[in-house]
């Protein structure tokens, strides 16, 4: 099999579990119909509760974007596990050949959308809420880019392992959180210099949330079948 | 051609022995019946058959890979109906079979034949999977089972839950399958209507079988 004909499997196998798993969330509507009324609601409730002091409120607006983005990730990856594990589906996966890489990269890829709507929906949000200006368009969207695959690749990687386990909606958000933080700083410092709230150099933080994206895309790629073995 | 050879194969889940030391040949064209009370270990058998557990003692092969270090290319070649169905109740069971296709890289077209030979109809084919009858949803895992034209058919309790006219159904297709050269495993707690469809039975209790070596 020449490189050129595998890649394209892989990415033929990638798309099918992708539009597979967006199709189902679109019928399901469980994460886009709890996650965009929940973080439009967060938004608006700091929006309240800090309304008296604005320059703090503009201060804390990408803290505050990217903490509800990471509450809207451990939704999306607890439904993307969901769908696997109910009535066995998962064995599709396994018994049809298909390569456990391109399983986990279409997973991924799934998620991904889902927080990349989110954002697109959070951001205009946080301008006309908070009064936030966007300084540098091309740094914000990066970020959303290099963060939003990190969040979905780590998402899907501890997903795949802690789906075997009976609590696994509880103990995911216990993983996860924690794993996301570089993410969250990151994402807050390089989004900070993108609206200009904060002088710092915003795109070396856009380069370590692609380094967290690159690491946790491999090392999903590599141990993906693995875990999906063995749950 | 042999299509299963297990001797004395071991499987531990979670340190207790679900198989312990099983002999067991099947040929192609072959349907065997794995005759068991519950707990015998007859789904154990299955999903080692199928590729999806490990051997504790590796000796075994399925349709010539062997289960230690080729499970993957067995699952390929393998369709398993579980006690559940493996589909996705949000995709209606047209779709269900396309995902299933697409992924075993098999023919689209044999989709909707597929799921008229399982007699699910037309006005089912549309609906999604999470509303239909127990009965007809088994129907649908079958027909997807059916698109890959797996060479070794691995199916527990395949009447459960199925109407006469299903029950039917499926013995024909089950016999087609093994006419046209696959090998069949059925595993039920009851000799029943399985029992009509086999060419050979073995019993199974406590891990291991009671009789079963070669035909």
């Amino acid at each position: 099999m020449t490189a050129w004909r595998g890649l394209t499997l892989f990415a033929g196998d990638a798309v099918l579990v992708a539009s597979k798993d967006l199709r189902i969330e679109w019928r399901a509507r469980t994460a886009l119909g709890q996650v965009l009324p929940f973080a439009v609601l967060v938004l608006v409730l700091f929006g309240f509760a800090l309304d008296a002091n604005r320059p703090a409120l503009r201060l804390a607006t990408p803290g505050l974007l990217w903490m509800t983005v990471l509450f809207a990730t451990v939704v999306a990856v607890q439904r993307s596990v969901a769908v696997e594990s109910t009535d066995g589906a998962r064995r599709m996966l396994l018994l049809s050949g298909m390569a456990p890489a391109a399983a986990f990269a279409g997973k991924a890829a799934a998620v991904a959308v889902q927080l990349l709507i989110v954002e697109v929906l959070l951001v205009p949000g946080v301008v006309l809420l908070y009064d936030a200006e966007i300084e540098s368009l091309p740094l914000v969207v990066a970020t959303c880019v290099a963060a939003t695959v990190g969040l979905a690749t780590a998402g899907s990687l501890l997903g795949a392992v802690v789906a075997g386990v009976r609590a696994h909606q509880t103990v995911l958000p216990i993983l996860l959180l924690p794993v996301s933080a570089p993410v969250l700083i990151a994402a807050t410092r390089a989004f900070a210099d993108g609206f200009g709230t904060v002088a710092v150099d915003g795109w070396s933080w856009v380069g370590l949330l692609a380094g967290f994206a690159a690491v946790n895309a491999v090392l999903g790629a590599v141990v993906y079948g693995l875990l999906l073995e063995d749950t | 051609m042999t299509a299963v050879r297990l001797r004395d194969a071991v499987v531990l889940l979670g340190g207790f022995p679900a198989l312990a030391g099983v002999d067991l040949e099947v040929e192609r064209g072959e349907v065997v019946l794995v005759r068991g009370p519950n707990g015998a270990g007859k789904s154990t058998l299955l999903h080692l058959c199928a590729g999806l557990l490990r051997l504790s003692e590796v000796h075994g092969d399925v349709l010539g890979c062997d289960l230690g270090d080729d499970r993957a290319a067995v699952r390929r070649r393998v369709g398993l109906l579980g006690h559940d169905t493996a589909l996705y109740g949000e995709l209606t069971a047209a779709e269900n079979l396309q995902v299933w296709a697409r992924a075993s890289r098999v023919d689209e077209a044999d989709v909707l034949g597929a799921l008229e030979r399982l007699g699910l109809p037309q006005r089912l084919r549309d609906v999604h999977t999470d509303r239909l009858s127990a009965g007809q949803r088994r129907r649908v895992a079958l027909a997807a089972i059916m698109v890959r034209r797996p060479e070794l058919w691995l199916l527990d309790e395949p009447h459960a839950g199925l109407d006469s006219e299903g029950r039917e159904i499926v013995d024909s297709v089950v016999s087609a399958a093994a006419a046209a050269g696959a090998a069949v495993v059925l595993a039920s707690h009851e000799t029943g209507p399985a029992g009509d469809l086999a060419t050979r039975t073995v019993t199974m209790a406590g891990g291991t079988l009671a009789e079963g070596l070669g035909p």
